[in-house]
């Protein structure tokens, strides 16, 4: 078994996501597989590439699905980016019996120590969002790094500074920062749209957050325009006075 | 742990645009020994900023793929059998202009070329022109061409390319047919804007993904009516009086006097002065007055007269009447088009509050055209966008006017908070070109005399001989189509093998996968590629020559292969002369070049033309003596071409020094200077042109002094289009041009001066009874064409299609998820997987466009999953429509310009038998591995070693 910091973190690096601004493009997908294979935990393989059943690891998925309107609700189409959420409680690393996985005290990040790791897949078995990806050819486990090889890296321009998903993103439904400090735009944001940890009772103290789909502006204008005369003249002597005012 | 935390990305990074789909961002590309460590959008590039889209990010893989071609390739075997030799450049480019010297010795008419989603379109066509063919154009004819049309005939621009939502104003935006990839990057990021602003965003699309999933407010409409709706919020903006009576007044056509002489050559037209001059009627000094100046307070109703005695009205009036129609009616409409009424009226009426009572003043001081100051300008912030869902139906012309029209009476065309222009747009129609190619204009080893492409405003201006028949092979611009300004690459296959309007003897097409997912009717056309003549036992299209960079479907069709390079390596212009990539306040153009050095025996399509045209002797293309006039290839052409003096490729950095902009003298230096700047130029405006530029005074001369438009004269919407009447007065007899007399009908019909709806023509032969359902088609996101489909990522995003089904829908039928069934249409039926959803308007199926792949392709194992479970809606769309007892077969397309409607398929569904095999029919035979490709591994372990220490 591993363990997880003596004292939380003083930061709490993560990710704050717009559920309402993803349209489901996988741009961050592709961009954290691009950056990550060639990175820290490079590479992200795939097999198959070109045959049937082609696989391959991947830090961050999209997830599409419907959900059927209830009692008085709309359906609606969602698009759910997930990757590792960085727990607080972390059980993919006190489940881990080599002491590969960790969770960083400086920011919070986990990541995982590939020379330490066997590849048992208990971690994955212990992460209740599915977050951890086993590289297919490898035979270690892979998750997101929260691009620790971009946010620190001072070879990169300090705009530059942040988790390749979120720089890609072209709706800006991603967001990185400290959800440790309050005045962090990123705290600031789960403040004012109600972010929420995902499934809670899980009780893994997710660090990174959901932004909820905002209510739908659908209020119809109820109070309908004035009736207006469909006869062309009728228009046409309100047109006469439209046009002398 | 000691982590590496501060490695370089790479150790080269080298801008440029990307072509991983056709928005064209700017991308930087990090090299590390040589290899792509990472691509990533350009923060500082107008189109993206920054920002990259999953395609783009996997450039990397479209760059290492194993499907790229290697080598020039001469057919071995029989056509189609993929069977092939590679042979050298020095050989392809003999056998090549061996071929292309007879026909241009002979009849240069025999040459068709015609490029896909090509990006250099001024170099293409400008080429086929040198050459002396009429037969040219690019993919447009199947893309939008309707819209393209209808937005230049009406507003001066047009939807994506030439204009752009004031998504920093827009307060109601409202998409209307947006299929998820068009415009990628500057749409999301559009979106991204709305949802900070908590601006209303409306989807009308029969299916709720991608951006619908994320709108207010979904309207999930019947595919093909979108005009009816868009008329039906006309009607309640006109019943409760919700216009902007000054803008039309001011801006547009609408008190322009129409002759009102019913049988006569001039009914319907404009009346002028002897100047040409419109005319109008003022109502202060109560006077019939041109409109070359301006009207504080002209009639836009009433009856007036004529000196000579004809009767006038203005065209406001017509549109009035028509449009006020109870016909129009939300109640009429609501179940035709599958929108409540109350749904309807309430959209009309937030679109009126958002005009009207949240209007955008902007303290921008600007000059008019006719010299008068205002000290302010007024938005009405309610936008639009539109694309594939209006198009590729054969009412997208006038469904994309109708739009325009709504968008006109709001006031909401280039003000704050609308519908802005792009430039080089808005343009007048008289000053775009027209047409070029009918025989008089066709001679041996000569260029035409214009160019192929242009807008007919006058009968007078088709493509036709004395009899009516086309001049074109594609019969564009004929009384077939018109308004065809993109071409009709969609008939010349068809046409080519039918030897209709005449025969071919090479047909020449790059980046086109027409033996696959770019044509309607796929089964039909691979069968004609290989069709011979039973007499000579030659193809009926004797010679087909392609270049492409990968190993696609059409590959196998051709009779000799020019292997292209991939994006990243090769010169390109992203030019104003053809598709730039302005942004509404600021005229931008772009280059592509080399990141990297081929590492195959293959050539850039466009060197290669530049090399055939010195070997053919083109003009434009040699020395005096003979020799090569652009020696350095593409580069080169781009640097010194010159449309006229002082205009060429790009914009940015002209004259001896580089200080001039959109004139001057060529510019060694250029390309270096856009290298400099990220490969991109871009010139703001300054805030005093950048609304009302139809009508701005700053803009029109700054626009005049960069060569965008030929005149400051201000620029008439056209609410009315004469220009459609004219075309129905010949159908009515009059003038010297008529239709034959099998066309008049049609266009009599179709070329109504003001738009109207009609269902798509399909169902006049698929009846409602027989074919209940739409079936329509999207690209993912995350996939453009079936260039992704070989791309190790991608297609673990999306490696097969089903079809969507609504829950409903499938269960009338007893059919369950994950089933497989067979879809019919009139044409043909297809075998395909199910996959039942919500989001989708209950009378429609859809599936992912171009996943499907042919067996082999794409050096893709012949078991992958685009083979074996992907398929193409693409059989079940017939490319002609039923032959008529007094017309030849009509193309499938829009009747005013040619579009090709693809959207208008009508099918009926029903569950396979159990026995039969869960597989998709109809199946071809395998593609076997093209000559030079080398099977790939299936391990990928890419990057690893850029890892630290690895």
């Amino acid at each position: 078994m591993t363990s997880l910091p003596n004292t939380p973190p003083e930061k709490r690096l993560g990710l704050v996501i717009d559920l309402d601004a993803c349209v489901g493009c996988h741009a961050c997908a592709v961009a954290c597989k691009e950056w990550n294979t060639g990175g820290i935990v490079a590479p992200l393989s795939d097999k198959n590439p070109y045959q049937a059943e082609q696989t391959g690891a991947w830090l961050n998925r999209i997830h599409g699905f419907e959900a059927a309107a209830g009692e008085g609700e709309i359906g609606r189409t969602a698009y759910f980016p997930k990757s590792c959420l960085h727990c607080e409680d972390a059980p993919c690393v006190t489940v881990c019996p080599t002491g590969a996985s960790y969770k960083r005290p400086e920011d919070g990040i986990v990541l995982v120590n590939e020379d330490a790791c066997m590849g048992c897949g208990l971690c994955a078995w212990a992460c209740p969002y599915g977050a951890r990806e086993m590289d297919p050819l490898e035979g270690v486990m892979k998750k997101c790094t929260l691009c620790v090889d971009r946010i620190y890296n001072e070879t990169l321009d300090p705009a530059d500074r942040e988790p390749a998903c979120v720089a890609a993103c072209p709706t800006s439904a991603r967001h990185f920062g400290d959800l440790a400090d309050p005045q962090s735009a990123v705290s600031k944001m789960v403040a004012a749209r109600s972010g929420y940890d995902l499934m809670p009772e899980q009780a893994c103290r997710p660090t990174n957050k959901y932004l909820p789909v905002r209510k739908k502006q659908l209020e119809r204008m109820t109070e309908q325009l004035a009736a207006g005369d469909t006869t062309a003249e009728g228009f046409f002597s309100w047109l006469d006075r439209a046009l002398s005012s | 742990m000691d982590l590496a935390l501060n490695e370089p990305t790479g150790d080269t990074v080298k801008t440029t645009t990307c072509y991983m789909c056709a928005c064209r961002c700017g991308i930087k590309v990090h090299l590390k020994d040589g290899t792509i460590r990472y691509i990533e959008g350009n923060k500082d590039h107008p189109v993206n900023k920054g920002k990259l889209c999953a395609k783009g990010s996997a450039g990397i893989m479209q760059q290492y793929s194993p499907a790229r071609l290697n080598k020039p390739l001469r057919r071995v075997g029989e056509r189609g059998s993929g069977e092939f030799k590679e042979i050298e450049w020095d050989e392809a480019l003999d056998v090549a202009t061996g071929w292309l010297a007879r026909v241009r010795a002979t009849d240069p008419r025999q040459l068709a070329f015609f490029t896909g989603r090509d990006q250099s379109q001024a170099l293409t066509g400008w080429w086929a022109k040198q050459f002396g063919t009429p037969n040219y154009a690019a993919h447009g004819g199947f893309c939008s061409v309707n819209m393209a049309v209808a937005g230049i005939y009406t507003v001066g621009s047009s939807f994506w390319e030439f204009s752009e939502p004031d998504w920093d104003r827009t307060k109601f935006f409202m998409m209307l047919g947006v299929a998820e990839d068009h415009s990628s990057n500057p749409i999301k990021i559009g979106i991204g804007k709305l949802k900070q602003r908590g601006a209303k965003f409306v989807s009308v699309n029969p299916v709720r993904t991608g951006y619908s999933a994320v709108a207010d407010q979904w309207v999930g409409i019947r595919p093909g009516r979108d005009g009816l709706f868009v008329l039906s919020l006309v009607h309640e903006l006109l019943r409760t009086r919700k216009i902007d009576v000054d803008y039309l007044a001011r801006y547009t056509n609408a008190p322009w006097l129409v002759i009102d002489a019913p049988g006569t050559e001039d009914d319907g037209l404009f009346a002028r002065n002897p100047l040409g001059y419109p005319l109008v009627f003022d109502l202060e000094s109560e006077a019939i007055v041109s409109s070359g100046k301006p009207v504080d307070r002209p009639a836009l109703h009433g009856n007036f007269m004529l000196e000579d005695g004809r009767k006038v009205r203005p065209s406001f009036e017509l549109l009035v009447r028509r449009y006020l129609d109870p016909c129009y009616a939300p109640e009429t409409v609501a179940a035709e088009i599958g929108i409540d009424a109350p749904v309807i009226k309430s959209l009309a009426a937030e679109m009126a509050h958002a005009a009207f009572e949240q209007e955008v003043v902007l303290d921008i001081p600007w000059t008019d055209a006719w010299g008068r100051q205002h000290e302010q300008v007024v938005g009405r912030p309610v936008s639009v966008h539109a694309m594939r869902g209006i198009s590729a139906h054969s009412n997208g012309f006038h469904t994309c006017r109708a739009i325009h029209l709504l968008q006109l009476l709001l006031g909401s065309i280039d003000v704050p908070g609308g519908y802005l222009h792009k430039p080089p747009y808005p343009k007048s129609l008289s000053s775009l070109p027209r047409p070029t190619g009918i025989s008089e204009q066709v001679s041996r080893n000569m260029p035409l005399p214009g160019p192929h492409l242009g807008f007919p405003t006058w009968p007078e201006h088709l493509l036709v001989d004395e009899q009516g028949s086309p001049a074109r092979l594609d019969r564009a611009f004929s009384w077939a189509a018109p308004l065809a300004a993109h071409g009709m690459m969609h008939a010349v296959i068809t046409n080519a093998w039918a030897r209709d309007p005449y025969p071919i003897d090479t047909l020449l097409m790059y980046m086109a996968n027409m033996a696959w997912n770019s044509a309607m009717n796929t089964t039909d056309t691979i069968a004609m590629l290989t069709d011979k003549d039973v007499r000579t036992g030659e193809y009926k299209i004797p010679r087909i020559i392609y270049s492409d960079a990968f190993a696609s479907e059409m590959v196998a069709y051709a009779d000799l292969v020019l292997p292209d390079t991939t994006f990243l390596e090769r010169w390109d212009c992203i030019s104003l002369l053809d598709r730039p990539i302005s942004d509404a306040h600021a005229p931008a153009d772009a280059i592509r070049r080399p990141v990297l050095a081929p590492d195959r025996d293959v050539r850039p399509f466009q060197d290669v033309l530049l090399d055939l045209g010195a070997r053919l002797g083109l003009e434009g293309m040699i020395t005096g003596d003979g020799k090569s006039l652009y020696p350095g290839g593409y580069r080169d052409y781009i640097t010194n071409h010159q449309r006229q003096p002082g205009v060429g490729s790009l914009a940015g950095w002209r004259g001896g020094e580089g200080t001039q902009r959109g004139k001057g003298k060529p510019n060694p230096d250029q390309i270096d200077r856009y290298i400099e700047n990220g490969c991109f130029w871009r010139e703001e405006l300054p805030p005093s042109a950048r609304y009302l530029r139809h009508a701005n005074r700053d803009y029109l001369s700054y626009a005049k002094e960069m060569s965008f438009v030929g005149s400051t004269a201000p620029i008439t919407m056209n609410l009315y289009s004469e220009e459609l009447q004219r075309f129905r007065l010949a159908a009515q007899g009059h003038g010297n041009t008529v239709p034959p007399a099998a066309e008049r009908g049609r266009i009599e019909t179709y070329f109504d001066p003001l738009p109207f709806w009609y269902a798509p023509i399909e169902e006049t032969y698929s009846r409602q009874d027989d074919y209940p359902l739409h079936a329509i088609t999207q690209r993912p996101m995350a996939m453009y064409h079936s260039w992704g489909s070989q791309n190790a990522w991608l297609r673990q995003i999306h490696g097969q299609n089903a079809l969507f089904m609504h829950h409903d829908t499938a269960a009338a039928r007893g059919i369950a998820d994950g089933d497989w069934v067979w879809i019919k249409s009139r044409h043909r039926r297809i075998k395909v997987p199910v996959q039942l959803v919500d989001g989708v308007n209950p009378h429609t199926v859809w599936t992912w466009n171009a996943i499907g792949k042919r067996s082999g392709a794409w050096n893709l194992a012949k078991d992958a999953s685009e083979a074996k479970k992907g398929f193409l809606l693409n059989h079940l769309i017939d490319d002609l429509l039923p032959k008529e007892s007094d017309r030849p077969a009509a193309s499938n397309s829009d009747p005013v310009t040619g579009q090709a409607a693809w959207y208008d398929l009508r099918v009926e569904i029903e569950k396979a038998q159990p026995e039969e095999e869960a597989i998709p029919e109809p199946r071809f035979p395998d593609i076997p591995l093209y000559a030079g490709l080398v099977k790939p591994s299936n391990e990928l372990r890419f990057g690893a070693r850029f890892r630290s220490g690895h």
